[in-house]
């Protein structure tokens, strides 16, 4: 029986605390952990011949390699999606209307909700913003929120992505192998369907295109094939039926955008773009970026030209400004946040600085301004020299850091080494919004393969699950 | 929106189809050489591969005497040198890889498929015994390639140029493999009376598939000369130069009017001169002229309609193509953008 040996003392298991999962625990009870391993073995060698992969590449060698796919799936309840889903919607609302705000009249600012300082020096942050109107107001046109649970099963926002965030094309990919390599274990499950979203996309896209009238032409922009997120570019047009095109393919003339066609330039009305602000248009942003299309944000000020997420995005999904979102729901919305932050102390404030100083061993400490785990001290693990080493890199650069209580995240249980264990996991729900918000059932569900550890990255052992959510 | 291709994608489109037929093409080469093209003593001209690549000093710089070992290694699974089957399949594939959006999931799929089985062959897979085996394999992958574009890739543009890519790469590569072997086979003139090696052309006809189609044109026997105007000129066979040329004329008139391109004349003026150079005289006259410099004037021609194909549609500035249009390593221009 594959459960039978299974536990996870101390964390909320998404699989064995729930009521919901019931129908797929006694489905799963039916397998045996043999048919289960051959079933995941076929399940990855088709996930290779799909080409459902990322390239890495070093001097001499292009290598293929897939994100490693769990095959028991992450279930949620018909009542818990509902909190997820109006609590992104709200999320995304509240970013939308914070973005529209600081690139026009920047009450917020003048209001002292949140602090000029840490808006208007942002690296993120884009002059080139002010004023436009864009829209139906949208800037995140796609947003991955990364929402995590507590020991108790409470949700809670860890981060907002609301620049170009990546993994949708797993999600669907997962749920493509899912029925075709375990039939029987969706057999009966009433399951919310999550084939629209290459629809929802597009319709969000010409919704937010310059012109609505006829047909706007939507093409995704791809740093091109060699970047690792190259087969979700792929997969996006592929949904959406658009062009995908790389920055040599556009071209800007008389602040129009047009495309290189084999019957000459035809225009192109909105762009999913995959590629950062920074090498949007070397015009304006780096002007070594091979990737842009000079002459672009010409183009987009004119209001000729759209462009998904906007430009500047970055400066609301920064690790401060997380700090401040749930006064900036409060703020916007007058509404109470559906689904809480992560507590958090901001060591620019003096209270907050004060409280980290006195718990240094008990909390997480990070820099706002760095990605990718750099630079954090976790109290629990440190030793006594590199706690004295954060305090005195607190008490230099109070307002670079922030600090968060351990969370210890929720488990699922995980084909692992020829048995089920329990792994940690996350979960990333993506939103899309043209004239309104759309939240995909499900989300991709990040697991951390290797025990004990917290961390979900791709780059660092992390896989995936299908997520199910229920009717 | 659906009536426009990307220039980027109609160049893919047509490099990937020349470069499943050149893979397919090799094969052939290297299958009837392998087991056709023992002379008399027994013996197998495997120089004559090298020649027909016209790449001796590539090979001579990796290899110092053209062996069946060094020979099938080169042009088999060689990934350094780019005129391997490896190295036209990894092609096709990379850019069946940036062509997903248009292609079915079925080529895609076989596509990745025939590379990833490719990219694991060794010099085992080699070894006398398992190379027909193994070529049979190979042609059958690029057969099955076109099997399935035939029946599941959308015709609309795109289907054009992929089309167009097949017949310009099957006509030069006949071209190419009936001036290197024509010269090779022809009796030594000072050895009169001595017959000619029939097996050999044979063989030559075998490589291009066109055996069986021949034999049923010629029945009493078998020429040089009615080999080369088989190969060269005949209206049925799907591998003659004439009959590659024809179907580019008409899928090329067909694409412009279809799709209103006002560009791509020069292509079509190309084409145009193409035909009228092979319907206008017969084997006969060009044998007298010399079959080599009219072979050279087809696949200058040939050449030219590459690059008028490439300014026309492809976005070419100018001047030849590049022979890999996509780089199989390494990224073509800076530094990729951080996925969030």
């Amino acid at each position: 029986m594959i459960l039978s040996d299974y536990a996870a003392p101390g964390y909320y298991c998404e699989m064995t605390d729930t009521a919901a999962a019931a129908p797929v625990r006694e489905r799963l009870a039916a397998l045996s952990i043999e048919a289960l391993h051959r079933r995941a073995a076929a399940a990855e060698a088709e996930l290779y011949n799909l080409g459902i992969t990322f390239t890495v590449y070093s001097d001499k060698d292009a290598i293929d390699r897939i994100l490693p796919f769990d095959v028991i799936p992450r279930v949620l309840s018909a009542t818990e999606w509902r909190q997820i889903e109006t609590g992104v919607i709200q999320r995304v609302a509240a970013l939308n209307l914070l973005l529209a705000d600081l690139y026009h009249g920047q009450r917020i600012l003048k209001d002292g909700v949140l602090p000029a300082d840490l808006i208007l020096g942002h690296a993120q942050f884009r002059p080139e913003m002010q004023g436009i109107d864009l829209p139906h107001g949208t800037y995140v046109h796609i947003c991955g929120t990364d929402i995590i649970r507590d020991t108790d099963g409470s949700f809670l926002v860890l981060e907002d992505n609301a620049r170009t965030p990546s993994g949708v094309s797993y999600v669907i990919e997962n749920r493509h192998m899912m029925l075709r390599a375990f039939p029987d274990l969706v057999d009966g499950v009433a399951l919310r369907p999550i084939d629209t979203y290459g629809l929802q996309l597009l319709a969000a896209l010409r919704e937010t295109a310059p012109r609505t009238e006829g047909d706007p032409a939507v093409v995704l922009l791809s740093p091109g094939s060699y970047n690792s997120a190259f087969f979700e570019h792929v997969f996006l047009a592929r949904e959406m039926g658009v062009p995908l095109v790389e920055g040599r393919d556009l071209v800007v003339e008389d602040e129009r955008v047009y495309m290189r066609t084999t019957g000459g330039l035809a225009p192109v009305d909105a762009i999913y773009r995959r590629i950062n602000d920074d090498f949007l248009d070397p015009e304006v942003f780096r002007p070594d970026s091979a990737l842009g299309v000079p002459g672009l944000m010409r183009a987009y000020r004119a209001g000729n030209v759209s462009l998904a997420n906007a430009v500047g995005t970055g400066v609301a999904d920064d690790k401060a400004v997380y700090a401040y979102m749930p006064r900036i729901i409060r703020y916007y919305l007058g509404q109470d946040p559906i689904l809480p932050n992560v507590e958090t102390h901001l060591c620019r404030e003096p209270e907050g600085l004060a409280y980290t100083l006195d718990h240094l061993d008990q909390l997480v400490v990070k820099p706002v301004g760095e990605a990718g785990g750099y630079g954090i001290t976790i109290g629990p693990r440190a030793s006594r020299a590199e706690l004295g080493a954060c305090r005195d890199r607190l008490l230099a650069d109070p307002a670079n850091y922030i600090s968060q209580p351990c969370i210890s995240l929720s488990v699922s249980p995980t084909l692992v080494g020829g048995q089920v264990a329990p792994r940690h996991v996350d979960l990333r729900p993506f939103a899309i919004t043209g004239a309104k918000t759309w939240v995909l059932p499900g989300g991709l569900t990040r697991v951390a393969l290797r025990e004990g550890s917290l961390i979900v990255n791709s780059s660092q052992g992390g896989g995936s699950k299908d997520t199910w959510v229920l009717e | 929106m659906s009536d426009t291709l990307l220039a980027r994608s109609a160049d893919a489109l047509f490099w990937l189809a020349r470069y499943v037929e050149r893979a397919e093409n090799l094969a052939r080469i290297l299958d009837v050489n392998d087991t056709f093209s023992r002379d008399r003593a027994g013996g197998q001209n495997w120089l004559s591969i090298v020649q027909l690549h016209a790449e001796e000093e590539g090979f001579f710089a990796r290899h110092s005497i053209a062996s069946a070992a060094s020979v099938l290694g080169f042009y088999v699974i060689d990934p350094t040198n780019p005129s391997s089957i490896a190295s036209a399949v990894r092609a096709a594939r990379e850019n069946a890889r940036t062509l997903r959006p248009l292609i079915s999931t079925e080529m895609w799929v076989q596509l990745n498929m025939f590379h990833s089985r490719m990219a694991a062959l060794g010099p085992a897979d080699l070894a006398p015994g398992r190379l027909s085996p193994l070529f049979a394999w190979i042609k059958e992958a690029c057969q099955l390639h076109t099997g399935i574009t035939e029946g599941t890739f959308y015709r609309d543009q795109g289907w054009y140029f992929y089309q167009l890519g097949r017949y310009l790469e099957r006509a030069d590569q006949t071209t190419r493999l009936l001036d290197i072997k024509y010269h090779v086979l022809l009796p030594d003139p000072r050895d009169h009376g001595s017959p000619v090696d029939v097996s050999q052309w044979n063989a030559l006809l075998r490589s291009a598939a066109g055996y069986h189609a021949y034999r049923r044109l010629h029945a009493t026997g078998i020429t040089p000369r009615q080999v080369a105007g088989f190969l060269l000129l005949n209206r049925r066979f799907p591998r003659s130069v004439y009959l590659c040329v024809r179907e580019a004329e008409l899928l090329l008139a067909e694409l412009k009017a279809r799709y209103g391109l006002r560009r791509g004349n020069e292509a079509a003026e190309q084409l145009d001169g193409l035909r009228a150079l092979l319907s206008g005289v017969g084997i006969g006259e060009i044998l007298v002229q010399g079959l080599h410099e009219f072979l050279d004037l087809v696949q200058q021609r040939l050449n030219l309609l590459g690059e008028a194909l490439g300014t026309g549609f492809f976005g070419y500035p100018g001047g030849p193509p590049p022979e890999f249009p996509i780089s199989p390593l390494g990224p073509s221009s800076g530094p990729p953008a951080p996925a969030q």
